[in-house]
């Protein structure tokens, strides 16, 4: 009898044009490409190659995020260098510094580029993003992009696989980011090396596509090749219309896929959640921290910047004051602009945040909000090692948009489900 | 090759945010560079004495985070002469080798050194010495040696494509 596939197996065996299983090395021509403010040390390498051509513009996708406006000159040669090498090769999905930008994965997403199915690559870590479209999408670095970009092929070892079983519906008061972290910390920062990590069940069935972001991204934070939710309607609602692509076509697992390992959990038990400075599995429930001095307050990033994080920062902010400096910053225009429809900003302006223009912001250390040496900031990003914020002398906790905000209004570390 | 150097030991999740900081990698862009930041915030000890040839060994996921690949130019233009760890982190890895700098995995190794310690690689043989102990580890996959032997990712490209 021959056993079923898991995810991975089938993305990889249809890019590839044949049955594959765990291990193999396959080669596979990626779908799309996306690289952000590092494009100008790709196309550099590139030229280095000494083709002229990439394979195909078309399947390029630039969105500059990690330091926009420019911070400094240098990030802006970099963008100068984006900018005119998609010009030159007249590849028409380059978002620049403009009202249709945003932090890269949010926008790959919003754009209709992340579709099931498809093989992704990108160069930065957080590409497993896609996989809450149904997408085999994975991180990779700068030299092997302008590799791809040459040759438009890429080697690839099908990944084993990890199964986490959710059922259940959360409690008031608790995310998906409370969640994953608490995975995080189980499955720990090396658990999944390598792997291919699926979520299942009704308890992802019953979460919001954004919440699904949050879990398929945090994937990288546990060693993940890619990580992915079966695309269902809810995910196919998405995508109506926004469709970069016509060759995508939903895959998942067989109910008798090999799985490497498994996990289960009810949603039910979850309660709010941190990651302790300085690594992203130092898991703690939100009572053995709760109280602990903040000096600043982040929400945004690829990993929480979604217009639901900000309605439920605005939930607990709305009426109230901040007690420290809280800094937010929508995913992308689109998640600002509809958070400026809906009074979701006001709240928040209203409660004394600051809120910046979409990008990464100071996730990783480049600017609008890096830490001073002692200072404790709680975060609704996806790393708290030390030094990520600008300064190795300061302490990141990771907590969700909930957490966060209620944190924000008592200066200390608090259980959000206290101001709900 | 043969590669005799200098230890330099770490524990477990040496990320990559501690091989080359963020705050870096939009402002340092020549590789030349990028070695003086090598490790810095990790140790600044590194950072200040490494010199050509030194080893580094490590324990479980050895550049787990972000994919940058300053975290491996570094490392390579800092002259390290290989990484020996318990396990590595799968784009760090891949950024490693991409680069041609020699990695291997080995369990044991770590067990046997202190920062200091002076340690010989051989890899033809695939053996480490290591405090008068000789541990074998096994060579690259096949579709990796092809990409060791070429020097990296851009030299074997630009051969697969007939331009080198």
């Amino acid at each position: 009898m021959t056993m079923g596939k898991t995810f991975a197996e089938k993305a990889l065996g249809r890019a590839a044009g044949r049955e594959v299983s765990a291990n193999e090395v396959v080669t596979v021509e990626p779908d799309f490409c996306m690289s952000h403010d590092n494009t100008g040390p790709i196309s550099r390498t590139f030229k280095k190659i000494g083709v002229a051509n990439v394979w195909k513009p078309e399947r390029l996708v630039v969105i500059l995020d990690h330091g926009v406006p420019a911070p400094s000159s240098d990030h802006a040669v970099n963008h100068k260098e984006a900018r005119e090498f998609m010009a030159s090769q007249g590849a028409p999905h380059f978002y620049d510094v403009t009202s249709a930008g945003g932090v890269c994965h949010q926008k790959f997403c919003e754009e209709g580029f992340a579709l099931p199915g498809l093989i992704v690559i990108g160069s930065d870590s957080h590409t497993c993003t896609y996989g809450a479209f149904g997408t085999f999408a994975t991180g990779i670095g700068r030299t092997e992009m302008a590799a791809a970009w040459a040759t438009g092929k890429i080697w690839l070892k099908v990944p084993e696989s990890i199964k986490i079983n959710v059922t259940g519906r959360f409690k008031v008061g608790v995310t998906a980011k409370d969640f994953i972290l608490k995975v995080m910390g189980d499955v720990r920062s090396d658990g999944a090396d390598y792997m291919s990590v699926e979520f299942h069940g009704d308890g992802i069935e019953e979460m919001s596509v954004a919440g699904r972001m949050t879990l398929c991204n945090l994937g990288i934070e546990m060693g993940a090749k890619n990580a992915v939710c079966r695309p269902d309607g809810k995910v196919l609602d998405f995508i109506k219309g926004r469709e970069k692509s016509p060759s995508w076509e939903p895959l998942w697992a067989d109910a008798d896929a090999l799985y490497a390992r498994a996990f289960n959990y009810d949603l039910g038990e979850i309660v709010p959640g941190v990651a302790k400075p300085h690594t992203v599995d130092n898991y703690a429930e939100i009572g053995e921290v709760a109280g602990t001095k903040i000096d600043q307050a982040f929400l945004g990033s690829c990993t929480n910047g979604r217009l639901e994080d900000l309605r439920a920062a605005a939930e607990i902010l709305s009426g109230r004051r901040i007690a420290v400096r809280t800094i937010v910053i929508p995913a992308s225009w689109e998640v600002y602009r509809a958070a400026m429809r809906d009074g979701t900003i006001d709240a928040l302006l209203d409660a004394g945040c600051i809120v910046c223009n979409s990008g990464c912001g100071p996730c990783l250390g480049a600017h609008m909000g890096t830490l001073a040496p002692g200072e404790t900031c709680v975060s609704t990003a996806n790393r708290n090692f030390k030094g990520r914020m600008g300064n190795k002398d300061s302490f990141i906790f990771l907590a969700s948009p909930y957490t966060v905000a209620a944190s924000a209004l008592a200066g200390k570390i608090s259980d959000p489900r206290e101001v709900l | 090759m043969k590669v005799k150097g200098r230890v330099w030991k770490y524990g477990d999740d040496v990320n990559t945010d501690v091989i080359f900081p963020g705050k870096y990698t939009y402002t340092v862009s020549e590789r030349a560079d990028m070695g003086q930041y090598a490790l810095e915030d990790l140790d600044p000890g590194f950072t200040k004495n490494a010199k050509p040839g030194d080893i580094i060994v490590a324990g479980k996921n050895w550049g787990c985070g972000s994919s940058r690949e300053q975290a491996a130019i570094c490392l390579k233009e800092r002259g390290v002469g290989a990484i020996i760890a318990k396990s590595f982190a799968r784009i760090h890895y891949r950024n490693c080798l991409n680069e041609g700098l020699p990695i291997i995995i080995s369990s044991e190794v770590q067990g046997l050194v202190e920062s200091g310690s002076e340690i010989e690689v051989d890899f033809e043989k695939g053996e480490i010495s290591a405090g008068g102990q000789v541990v074998k580890f096994p060579p690259y996959p096949e579709f990796v040696q092809g990409l060791v032997a070429d020097g990296g990712l851009i030299p074997h490209v630009k051969k697969s494509l007939g331009l080198a």
